[in-house]
């Protein structure tokens, strides 16, 4: 299947280019762009961003894997990522990762991403969020959410369904 | 009575303070930057002129600003290691990847306040000859971005920013650039080598040094968010003004994050000195004390690479006596004032000024696998002895805190910590050693008693040869 | 009469600036700066000075012709520098000798701090401490933190012999190991590319292959791919790693992770016979190390020569060498006119061809890939037949780095020795219609199948007498009334001239199989026949007369010529 970025995405990826004395260093703003539009980042994807930036395809690879942040495979419709950190573990983030799995049937030993069955939910564990003085902390997608209780979880999710 | 005393958030916590450019304005902001731009050339008295931007550089250093993003460095001194003779452009960038554990203060000007930093930062560019600038702003803080671009817009509009601004000819362009959720960019050569583009591999120095040979091997900048905007009080109120805050060699004020087992953990701007370690855990305007009854165990003095403190410590510190003479004196962890000196002193970094509190529920080899696990999974790998040695720690507290400890753990992990300090590309190694060494030395009799009751419950695991043994779990995959 | 030697013509040579240091307690003068890995002067590191000491700092990523990269850690040594008071002075011991601060962790003062040697400049009254316990002691936890996730699979890994893992394990390693954990375990077995395996479990991320296809051979393929104890070398996946510098990284890796297709498996490095020689696949004349086995060639590598290839060589000419052991080579001496087939009764009949020969009705083409002693002898023989001689040219593809566009070893051989002067081949169109209008009978062809370059089947039938000595067949060799085996390069000593005019010689790697023999050495036999002294009975002799014949080898000798060899005016 061809690889086909929108041509209103393209204009804002030509814009971010003009940020830069060189283009390389528009590699991470255009993996975000691309993730975000088609949320991951396909070896296409990889292979159109090198073209697009006068790169070889393995140097947008090194950095796919490199950056936590960048998926090679499609994640849950609602990214759950609980922060794992010394100041949110004090403040029961296991429990709430934990209470996250169960919920949704997934392995709360894992510390990497798992999805659910029917795509609607990831969970992961990521590292140190910069919220510490509200433990624990986790985003939903790009929201950032502060003391989230189990109580609080569970409204969070009925609100994503 | 201890308090904060609030600088750079002034506002930001005050009802209807919002983070747009009326705002701002409202409250008498971008009038440094008015400042900064009109100031005449001073003729000295040897009959030399000292340029608008010399002086602010000057002002800045003799203010004592020390950088608040961890090294504690004097950021005058920094801008003065600048080439400003290669004929290469100089850039600035704003260190906005906060990562180190425990640190939350920039979250909180860059959602707050966000035209505090841009000003501060096209102040510092033009007293540097900056014409392009960045913000590298950490991935999980896409919200930071969004309001930093419209800040950046915003402030075009009104002509602080772009060409010509405000009729100075001095032009300026800021971008802000996206991480994604790599501890290291935090590290100013690796955060260089990402804004290129490039995995976040930290620069060997010599030769890499920023100031010569930064983004793009040319000069460079790089400040952290609460430096820059601080920057912009110390051109508000002057050098001199702002130095009579906080406590000599460490002026100023600092935003401090406090989380971990404290009733009220959260961010306090205070006098830098002025507040001692157990006023910010214990008083009712800072931490209020223990939860639940309980008992302090340890301290996470400044982020979670800095060496931990354990409750009850003395230090012997070096301290003016009232005849003017230096003497050592014994101060007790919780009389230690909050600054960069004393802390140092105590064998310890303020760092980042994040400050992790734990009670005595906590389980300290958990909470060391904890800080460990982290630095084994942002270890960039470029070096060996963090890329093998950060891993192998966490392994080994991994098995430790799954039930196959060994009493000679404790002084297994001293001799891979000992073993990364200090040998590594950059900080990072100290970073990922500290914790290990302070946790491990300080509270070893725990190390070694869970070890002990390990090895009575199943016997010691085989394995000295070097040989996987079938007794020690694997990490899950990081 | 003694010339004046090329080096006293020359002016004295500007002084050379000099920082004084102290290397394990001894005084040094070392330059202030040396030539980094472009050749560019710059800042004398600590790991030059101490070589330059007679201590080897080792290394795994250091590499002197490529950029620096400081990641392995192993060169970290302690080191000192004279102690500054506040008055910015040095401060003096009583002796008045500078006191030496020596550089400890600023937050542990009894902690050395090392520095990387590779990365390090000097500074004047350094003190570099390369033996000290502190030193050692880091060099043991680098190669402890390197072993911890290496496979010890040492008993089937080709390195083994040239590894720097195992070298520095028993230099400064410890018998066993504290690490009880679980390794981590990468790709194995990885096809990297047509020519080259990586093992990533074995690879030391020193990234030198990386630094190598980017910065050398321009073709930045290679990365690194995950991240921290994860990291692995990788090609973008489904893509190759092929260039014609590829197996150089073969050469680089100081561990097992790259090996080379064509030698893996295939021998113990400990059990190769290891001679000096050139490749002789273009004009550049690579110079190279072959390694046999009981007279099997198993592989070129690449020599170090500044002058010529510094340490590399393309991928085509390494692999250039399985042809020498072609089941086809000629190795019999025939002649078809008497069924002769012993050198002494055929180099008589050509002798008696040769002899009779009227003036003019002699021609010779020599090939380029022939040595200029060979190109003498022959010359030589053309003289005395009153020859026309020509060679043949052989152009191709070059590229910015190595590979030249002369596909000839020794065009330049040709063109010294007299065989062809001026353009290469303008002759055989000539000799094709002098053997047409039967003007020439005999035809002594060298190395090359004439018959696709211009004097084809029918015009060689032709002739009376064609002479002919090869190592492969060919349509010539099948028409020759007189077939001289010879042998390939590699079987034999001898100098080609590379296209920049640099003089190299070579050494036999293998013995020729069956009849074939060095062309020099029958050429002489063949000479003495005819009357002529020129019967050599050393190529060391050889060469020195054809030295004295050739003005442009005025004043050589094969004894004075080095490994690197001698520039030659052309």
């Amino acid at each position: 299947m061809a690889f086909i970025v929108p041509a209103e995405l393209e204009a804002e990826l030509n814009e971010l280019v003009t940020h830069y004395p060189q283009k390389r260093s528009a590699s991470l703003m255009f993996l975000h762009a691309i993730q975000e539009h088609f949320g991951f980042i396909s070896k296409e994807a990889a292979e159109w961003i090198a073209s697009k930036l006068d790169l070889q395809p393995i140097h947008v690879w090194e950095l796919v894997t490199f950056y936590p942040m960048f998926r090679q495979h499609p994640p849950g419709r609602h990214q759950l990522k609980i922060c794992r950190t010394l100041s949110c573990a004090l403040g029961g983030a296991y429990a709430l990762h934990e209470h996250f799995c169960r919920k949704f049937g997934l392995d709360p030993k894992a510390h990497g991403i798992q999805t659910t069955k029917d795509g609607s939910f990831s969970v992961e564990f990521v590292e140190c969020l910069a919220g510490c003085g509200t433990a624990p902390v986790m985003m939903c997608n790009d929201e950032f959410h502060e003391n989230v209780s189990l109580s609080k979880a569970d409204e969070l999710i009925s609100k994503c369904q | 009575m201890p308090q904060e005393y609030r600088l750079i958030l002034k506002h930001a916590d005050e009802p209807g303070y919002t983070p747009d450019i009326e705002c701002y304005l409202r409250h008498g902001g971008y009038e440094s930057l008015r400042k900064a731009l009109a100031l005449a050339p001073r003729e000295l008295p040897d009959g030399k002129r000292m340029s608008a931007q010399e002086q602010i550089r000057d002002e800045v250093l003799k203010s004592g600003l020390r950088g608040r993003g961890g090294a504690g460095f004097s950021c005058g001194l920094k801008w003065s290691f600048v080439d400003r003779r290669s004929g290469k452009p100089i850039y600035l960038i704003c260190n906005a990847d906060e990562s180190e554990p425990g640190t939350f203060k920039d979250r909180q000007i860059i959602h707050k306040d966000p035209h505090q930093l841009i000003e501060g930062m096209v102040i510092s560019c033009f007293a540097n000859d900056v014409k392009l600038a960045y913000i590298y702003i950490r991935g999980e803080m896409p919200e930071g971005a969004k309001l930093l671009n419209k800040a950046i817009k915003e402030a075009r509009a009104r002509n602080f920013l772009g060409p010509n601004i405000l009729g100075s000819g001095y032009s300026l362009e800021i971008h802000v650039h996206r991480g994604a959720g790599a501890y290291i960019c935090g590290e100013e050569t690796g955060l260089i080598e990402s804004l290129e583009g490039k995995r976040a591999y930290p620069r060997i120095k010599p030769p890499y040094f920023p100031a010569v040979l930064g983004l793009y091997q040319c000069p460079t900048i790089v400040n952290n968010v609460e430096t820059l905007a601080a920057v912009k009080h110390i051109v508000a109120m002057g050098s001199g003004e702002y130095a009579k805050l906080g406590t000599p060699n460490n002026t100023g004020t600092r935003i401090l994050s406090l989380s971990g087992h404290v009733k009220r953990p959260g961010y306090f701007e205070v006098e830098v000195g002025k507040v001692t370690m157990g006023e910010l855990i214990f008083h009712e305007n800072f931490g209020g004390g223990m939860r639940d009854g309980r008992k302090l165990k340890a301290i996470i003095p400044g982020g979670s690479s800095s060496k931990v403190f354990k409750a009850g410590e003395t230090f012997k510190l070096k301290r003016k006596g009232p005849d003017g003479q230096m003497a050592a004196v014994d101060v007790g962890i919780l009389d230690l004032p909050y600054d960069f000196d004393s802390l140092q002193q105590a064998g310890s970094m303020s760092g980042s000024g994040a400050i992790i509190v734990m009670d005595d529920s906590t389980d300290i080899v958990e909470a060391l696998a904890n800080v460990s696990e982290f630095y084994a999974h942002e270890s960039c790998g470029q070096c060996t002895p963090c890329r093998e040695g950060a891993l192998w720690m966490s392994k080994a507290l991994h098995r430790m805190t799954h039930g196959h400890g060994r009493k000679a753990d404790a002084d297994y992990l001293l001799h891979i910590a000992q073993n990364i300090q200090g040998r590594t590309i950059c900080a990072f190694g100290e970073a990922c050693a500290w914790p290990v060494l302070s946790f491990v030395k300080k509270f070893k009799d725990e190390f070694e008693s869970r070890g002990a009751a390990d090895e009575a419950r199943h016997g010691s695991i085989q394995g000295a040869t070097g040989h996987p043994t079938a007794a020690s779990p694997g990490l899950p995959v990081i | 009469m003694s010339t004046p030697t090329t080096a006293e013509l020359k002016p004295a040579p500007p002084p050379v600036e000099t920082i004084r240091i102290k290397v394990d307690g001894r005084e040094l003068d070392v330059p202030k700066t040396m030539p980094d890995w472009q050749g560019k002067p710059q800042p004398t590191t600590m790991l030059q000075a101490c070589a330059m000491a007679g201590l080897e700092v080792p290394h795994y990523c250091y590499h002197p012709k490529l950029p620096i990269a400081g990641n392995c850690r192993m060169c970290l040594i302690e080191f000192g520098t004279p102690m500054m008071g506040p008055d910015r002075k040095p401060v003096l011991n009583e002796d008045g000798s500078p006191k030496i601060a020596r550089s400890v962790l600023p937050y542990e003062p009894d902690a050395a701090r090392g520095a990387i040697a590779c990365a390090t400049p000097i500074s004047p009254g350094m003190e570099l401490y390369p033996s000290s316990a502190a030193t050692k002691q880091m060099r043991e936890a680098v190669l402890e933190s390197l072993l911890i996730n290496h496979p010890l699979d040492c008993p089937i890994c080709d390195q083994a012999g040239e590894c720097k893992l195992q070298e520095y394990s028993v230099e400064h390693g410890q018998a066993t190991s504290r690490f009880v954990e679980t390794k981590v375990h990468k790709p194995k077995q990885v096809d990297l590319g047509p020519r080259i395996m990586l093992d990533d479990e074995r690879c030391v991320l020193c990234t030198r292959c990386i630094r190598f296809t980017r910065d050398v051979a321009g073709d930045d393929a290679l990365g690194i791919v995950n991240r921290g104890s994860y990291n692995s070398i990788a090609a973008y996946p489904g893509r190759q790693f092929d260039n014609n510098y590829s197996l150089n990284t073969v050469d680089l890796c100081p561990v097992g992770a790259l090996t080379s297709k064509d030698f893996r498996f295939q021998m113990r490095v400990w059990f190769l016979k290891e001679t000096k020689s050139l490749c002789a696949t273009c004009g550049t004349g690579c110079n190279i190390t072959a390694g046999a086995r009981e007279e099997k060639l198993l592989r070129f590598e690449p020599r170090q020569n500044d002058a010529v290839n510094g340490p590399w060589m393309c991928d085509h000419g390494r692999l250039n060498y399985k042809w020498v052991q072609r089941e086809d080579r000629l190795s019999t001496v025939i002649s078809t006119r008497t069924g002769s087939g012993t050198w002494t009764g055929v180099l008589a009949e050509v002798a008696e061809v040769l002899r009779n020969a009227p003036k003019g009705s002699v021609a010779m083409v020599l090939s380029a890939r022939q040595t200029n002693e060979e190109l003498y002898l022959l010359n030589k023989l053309a003289v005395l037949c009153g020859a026309i001689t020509d060679s043949i040219a052989r152009e191709g593809q070059g590229d910015a780095l190595l590979v030249s566009p002369d596909k000839n070893p020794n065009s330049n051989g040709v063109r010294l020795t007299g065989v062809a002067y001026t353009e290469m081949g303008i002759q055989i169109p000539k000799i094709a219609a002098g053997i047409r209008n039967g003007q020439i009978k005999t035809l002594v062809v060298f190395g090359e199948d004439v018959t696709r370059h211009g004097l084809e089947g029918d015009v060689l039938s032709r002739l009376d007498h064609l002479i002919v000595s090869d190592v492969l067949p060919n349509e010539t060799t099948q028409r020759a009334h007189f077939l001289l085996p010879g042998c390939a390069h590699i079987e034999k000593r001898g100098t080609f001239v590379n296209v920049k005019g640099r003089l190299q010689k070579f050494m036999k790697a293998v013995e020729p199989k069956g009849d074939a023999r060095p062309e020099w050495e029958f050429l002489g036999e063949l000479l003495q026949l005819l009357g002529r002294p020129e019967n050599f009975k050393s190529l060391e002799g050889l060469f020195n007369q054809m030295a004295k014949d050739t003005p442009a080898f005025a004043g050589l000798e094969w004894s004075r010529i080095g490994d690197l060899g001698v520039n030659v005016k052309l």
